[in-house]
This record gives structure tokens, C-alpha cells and sequence, in this order.
């Protein structure tokens, strides 16, 4: 143990500004959204809080809203409707003109079932791909693993990161205020 | 970890009875205890004889399959015992049971979502591996139907040298479209759902490889608030999009038959009479599973006595569903006035295939009655073999409507009756060993509870609870 502490401060002297920001432990989720709420009151931005599900109002107090999907699902899904209907026509009508028992090359009602199809697939594999893109995913390094504690944040307990790159960061106040919001525990994060 | 929500535990005496109905999840949970179980399935309880015995008897049937597909490919599709005019035999008999089966997983994870249905939530995961799991089965069938399943790739629309293309007013091209969107589009919402879990796992294991393995699949899930955020919405539209799509797959495979002119397949009720059907037996088919599951990993925590009353009222709604489309079916082919229609009950009934008639009855019609009946839908075992009885009902039904139809239609010189070979057989139980080797493997490597909409759950019945 002692080896390792005196490894984590022979590295702290080597480059001093490593601290991503401070990690605060707590045990309800009502906990947590009440302290992210009052970090933001107080004026913290770079700050992230961390849940083993979604809480209701938790993105609300990040003063976080994307609506970013909805409309990537929506273009994705017209991108797969014209796909169809750009395809269909055009094998049909263009590329490959069969009369098939006399009726009409741009049969539309039977080019239905592939046009709601690809509008499916489309939004799907737009809205996979966004979700990853916008959540920066996949993403195999992140400073907050750091803290062995945070492998709980899966399973029972909710955090809340305020990050070293906030203007209004200061390790001794920053820390002071997690600890008044009930703070089970608030750990460094090193980078 | 009991001290974790000790506070929540304190002021909590009776949890989660809801409305007087027995509970949704097991008493003694609280957040940790809940990832604990899932998370112990994966990483640390011993693999049992059981799953030895249950994953080997399912790949030497997957040997078996190899071995009917080397020699179907080997010699033809003449090896089973289709031929004109039943030239779909037990190939599309089985698709269509395949891809019914596939039904009930998106059903649950999708629109019970939609409606907010709590019961679904520690059953869907693994619903959602049958569907998927089934699917499979179902594709292997068309494709080696094809008489030469190596130009499969001919049903995808390119720009071949040849200079043809798909024929898109034809229902089996829609048909390739409908299944393999279902297919990807199921496979995606499995992995969404499956994410925050896998990260739950790679938290808590303890090996290396186990480390990177589900780290990699986990794909550094933090539970961040912003991605929380994003992943719900995510969640939500995928449900609206797969809500459709459930209804839409089964309604397509039912055009193959209803756009024909065959009697017995030429009918405006194909599409809502095949989607029930695919819920029913979709349906039987998560009760055959969930019941030995829960016993075999002692889930009934989990997947309560309440979830097999609810499953089998489901059963019963979509049985009715189908019963009422048979009758339909009988007064359509009575009122018509056509002579071919006609014929074709009282040949499905008193015909060469007629066994098989009374036994769709019997076990669709007849055996589903039976989950009128609480004491019924409250004894796990009854209801195990009622659900077998309703799989083996349905894969006769479409028995019943494919080789029955085709067997005698408008001329009596153009008969012929099918006989099933060894290789039709083989076939079958092949892909049931495939889909039961594949379950086996899932139930052993993957989550089959999803931990963290029960950390939703267990926080939502807590505080309606207190509410």
C-alpha cells in the first residue's frame, strides 16, 4: 500500500496538474440529483454524474437535453423510404421493364413492404450509429476507472464527477462543497 | 451488501405488493443483491452436468444438420421429400413455426415497453435471445429450399453482369427484406438493452480475459447522466420502430401464401391469422424456456409465479385469436360458395392429411381452454406441457396449411401426396439442436437478466411503494 502511495506521489511530483477532478460517492439516487443540482446552482459546468440506470431528472439537473436522435432516427428512416422507392422504381420501371400479367411498371402498392422495410432498417442502423458517435463510444480509456471505487457505479452506488477543466475549480473548496451535499466518500480522479 | 440501501431497506416492510397480486420481484432484493445474481450467473457459479449434457446433446444434433447439409447440398433438395405439387414441404412448414416462435421476443421487449409493463422486464431479456435464436433457424430454411442455396445472393439487388434483378411485386422478395430487417434490427435492440449490463460484468470480473472480453463488448459504458439520457431515447424509439416491424414480418410471410391462388392459402385473413399465430406460439415457446430456466438457476426471484400467470394469459388471448381466425377460415370456405374451397375442409378434416387437422384442434383450440384455469397457469409443470403441446400444435397447423394445400388443389390429376424423409427429419431436429445450443451458450456467457431495468424496477416499486 505504502509502495503505491509513494508511486502516486513520486508521479504527482513528476507532472503536478494530472487531477481530472474530484469523484463524490453517494448512496441514493435522490442524493445524487440533489447535489448535481446544487453544483450546477452554485455555478460548476464541467461535471458529470454517473448512475447504475437512468434516473429520472438526473440530466435535467446537468441542464442536459439532446434531441439529437429523434432526428437522426427521423432522416434515417426518409433516407431508407427514398433508398426503397429510388430502387424499386428504378429496376422496375428503368433497368428491368417486365409487363408481369399486364399491370402498370410502377406498380406502387407492391413496392409497400420494402419501402416500410428499409425506412426501418435505415432509422435502426442510423440511430445505433448516432448513439454510439454522439456518446463517444467506444471509448476504451476514461480517467474515472481510475478510482477502484467506481466499479460500484454498475452496481449500487451514484456519483458525481466535478471536473479539474471547470473555470471554477479548486481542489479545497471544490471538495468542501461535496462534502456538505452528504458525500459518502470524495476520492481524486487522476488523469 | 445489505448496508448499500440500507436506508431505503428500513422504512420498506412489505415491498412490491402491488394491488394484492403476489410480487414482480422477490422480497430481500436491493440494488446490489440484484447485479450480484446476474452478474454471479456469468463470472462466478459453477457450470453444472446439466448444461455439459444440455450443450452437447444440442451440438451433436448441430452435427447432424452438417451432415444433412452436406448431403442436401451434395445431392439436391431431392433428399427430402418434397416434389410436385408439394414442392414446400417440411422446409417452409418450418420456417414459418421458426419465425412465429420469433414473435413473442419483440413483442415483449417492444410494445410492453411501450405500454409500460413492468412484468416484462426480467423476462425480456432472454425472449429477445429466443427471437433472435429462432430467426436463425428460420433463415437456414428458404436458403437451402433454393434448390441451389449458393446463389442465395441473387434475392439482394446489385448489378449483376447478367443484367436481371429482383422482382419486387413478388411477396418472397419482400419476404427476404422482412426477415433479414427483423433480424438485424432485433440483433441491435439485444445488444443496446445488453450494454450497461455487460459493463456490469466487466466491473465485476476478475480475470483478465473476462476483463477485456466484456470490456470490449461493453464498449466503456460509464452509466454517465448524458449517455443515460441519449440511451433512453434511443431505447424508446427503438421500440417504436420494432412495434411495426413485429406485426409486419409475420403479415408478409402470410402474403407468400394469401397472394397465391391455392386453396387454403388464398385468403384476406392470412396476415392477422399468421401474426396471432406467431404471438401464440412465440408465447409457448418463452413459457418452455422460462420455466426450466428458472428452476435450473433458481431465478424464481426473478421470473416470479406472477410472470408464468401473465405469459399464459397472453397464450390465451392470442390462442383465442388464432381459434377465431380458424373459424373464420371455416365460414369463408362455406360461404364463398366455391366448390374448391369447399372441398378443401372437408378435405383437410376426412382427407389423407386429416390426422393432422384434429390435431391442430385439439391442441390449439382444445389444450388452450385449459389456461382458463388458475390452478392451470399457477403450476409450472402443467403449463411446461402445455406449452409443448401448443409448439407441436402450431407446427402442424402450418403443416396443415402448406403441404395440405398443395397436396389437392383445383385438378385431381395434378394430386400428390408428400412423405417426409429421414433428412426432413433430420433437418428439423437439427435446427433445434442449433437453437438449443445457441440458448445454452447465452444463458452461460451473457446476462440473461437484464440487471440494470431490474435496478429501475426494485427503485420504481420502492418508491410507488412508499408513494
Amino acid at each position: 500500500m505504502a509502495i503505491v502511495e509513494r508511486a502516486v506521489q513520486a508521479e504527482a511530483m513528476l507532472e503536478p496538474a494530472r487531477l481530472h477532478g474530484l469523484l463524490a460517492e453517494f448512496d441514493t439516487a435522490e442524493e445524487l440529483v440533489r447535489a448535481t443540482r446544487r453544483a450546477r446552482s452554485v455555478g460548476y459546468r464541467h461535471m458529470d454524474a454517473y448512475s447504475p440506470f437512468p434516473v429520472e431528472g438526473l440530466s435535467d439537473a446537468l441542464d442536459f437535453h439532446s434531441r439529437a436522435l429523434p432526428l437522426i432516427c427521423l432522416f434515417g428512416g426518409l433516407a431508407g423510404l427514398l433508398t426503397a422507392i429510388g430502387m424499386q422504381y428504378g429496376i422496375h420501371v428503368v433497368l428491368l421493364p417486365l409487363n408481369v400479367g399486364g399491370r402498370p411498371l410502377d406498380s406502387w402498392p407492391s413496392f409497400i413492404p420494402v419501402m416500410f422495410e428499409l425506412t426501418v432498417l435505415f432509422a435502426a442502423l442510423s440511430m445505433l450509429v448516432g448513439l454510439l458517435v454522439l456518446n463517444g463510444l467506444p471509448q476504451p480509456y476514461h480517467p474515472v476507472f481510475n478510482v477502484a471505487a467506481f466499479a460500484r457505479a454498475s452496481r449500487d452506488r451514484f456519483f458525481l464527477c466535478i471536473e479539474a477543466s471547470d473555470p471554477s475549480f479548486d481542489p479545497a473548496a471544490t471538495r468542501r462543497l461535496l462534502e456538505e451535499l452528504a458525500a459518502r466518500e470524495v476520492r481524486d480522479v487522476l488523469e | 451488501m445489505c448496508s448499500t440501501v440500507a436506508s431505503d431497506r428500513a422504512e420498506q416492510p412489505e415491498p412490491f405488493l402491488e394491488h394484492g397480486f403476489p410480487p414482480l420481484l422477490g422480497r430481500d432484493n436491493s440494488y446490489g443483491s440484484i447485479t450480484d445474481r446476474v452478474d454471479s450467473l456469468v463470472l462466478t457459479q459453477k457450470t453444472r452436468w446439466w448444461w455439459w449434457t444440455g450443450l452437447l446433446t444440442g451440438l451433436l444434433l448441430v452435427g447432424l444438420l452438417l451432415l444433412t447439409m452436406g448431403i442436401l447440398l451434395f445431392v439436391g433438395v431431392g433428399v427430402w421429400g418434397i416434389m410436385i405439387p408439394v414442392a414446400w414441404g417440411y422446409a417452409i412448414t418450418s420456417f414459418v413455426w421458426w419465425i412465429g416462435i420469433g414473435h413473442a421476443g419483440t413483442l415483449i421487449s417492444a410494445i410492453l415497453f411501450l405500454l409500460k409493463q413492468h412484468w416484462r422486464t426480467s423476462i425480456n431479456r432472454f425472449a429477445e435471445a429466443m427471437t433472435i435464436f429462432a430467426v436463425v433457424q428460420a433463415g437456414l430454411y428458404p436458403i437451402f429450399h433454393l434448390g441451389r442455396p449458393w446463389f442465395f445472393y441473387w434475392l439482394i439487388p446489385y448489378p449483376a453482369t447478367m443484367g436481371v434483378w429482383p422482382q419486387f411485386r413478388s411477396p418472397l422478395i419482400w419476404d427476404f427484406f422482412a426477415v433479414s430487417t427483423y433480424f438485424t434490427v432485433s440483433l441491435i435492440f439485444w445488444y443496446l438493452g445488453m450494454i450497461p449490463d455487460l459493463a456490469s460484468i466487466r466491473d465485476r470480473a476478475t480475470s483478465r480475459l473476462k476483463q477485456v472480453i466484456y470490456g470490449m463488448l461493453a464498449v466503456g459504458w460509464r452509466g454517465s447522466a448524458r449517455h443515460w439520457q441519449r440511451y433512453e431515447q434511443t431505447y424508446y424509439l427503438f421500440a417504436a420502430l420494432a412495434t411495426p416491424l413485429v406485426v409486419s414480418v409475420h403479415s408478409v410471410v402470410s402474403s407468400d401464401f394469401a397472394i397465391a391462388i391455392v386453396p387454403g392459402w388464398h385468403e384476406t385473413i392470412f396476415p392477422p391469422y399468421f401474426v396471432a399465430g406467431a404471438l401464440f406460439s412465440g408465447f409457448a415457446m418463452v413459457l418452455t424456456i422460462a420455466i426450466p430456466l428458472r428452476v435450473a438457476y433458481q431465478l424464481q426471484d426473478f421470473v416470479t409465479d406472477r410472470h408464468l400467470d401473465i405469459m399464459a394469459r397472453f397464450t390465451l388471448a392470442t390462442g383465442l385469436a388464432v381459434d377465431y381466425s380458424y373459424l373464420v377460415e371455416h365460414f369463408m370456405g362455406w360461404y364463398s360458395g366455391n366448390q374448391f374451397e369447399q372441398f378443401l375442409l372437408s378435405d383437410r378434416a376426412f382427407g389423407p392429411y386429416g390426422i393432422f387437422y384434429w390435431l391442430v384442434l385439439a391442441c390449439n383450440v382444445g389444450v388452450t381452454q385449459l389456461l382458463w384455469f388458475k390452478r392451470i397457469r399457477t403450476a409450472p409443470l402443467l403449463l411446461f406441457v402445455v406449452s409443448i403441446l401448443i409448439n407441436v400444435g402450431m407446427w402442424t397447423e402450418r403443416f396443415m396449411i402448406v403441404v395440405g394445400s398443395l397436396a389437392h388443389d383445383y385438378l385431381p390429376a395434378a394430386w400428390g401426396i408428400f412423405t417426409p424423409t429421414v433428412w426432413d427429419w433430420a433437418f428439423l431436429l437439427g435446427t433445434m439442436g442449433l437453437f438449443a445450443s445457441l440458448m445454452f451458450l447465452f444463458v452461460r456467457l451473457l446476462p440473461v437478466i437484464p440487471a440494470f431495468e431490474m435496478r429501475r424496477l426494485f427503485r420504481e416499486l420502492w418508491l410507488g411503494r412508499r408513494g
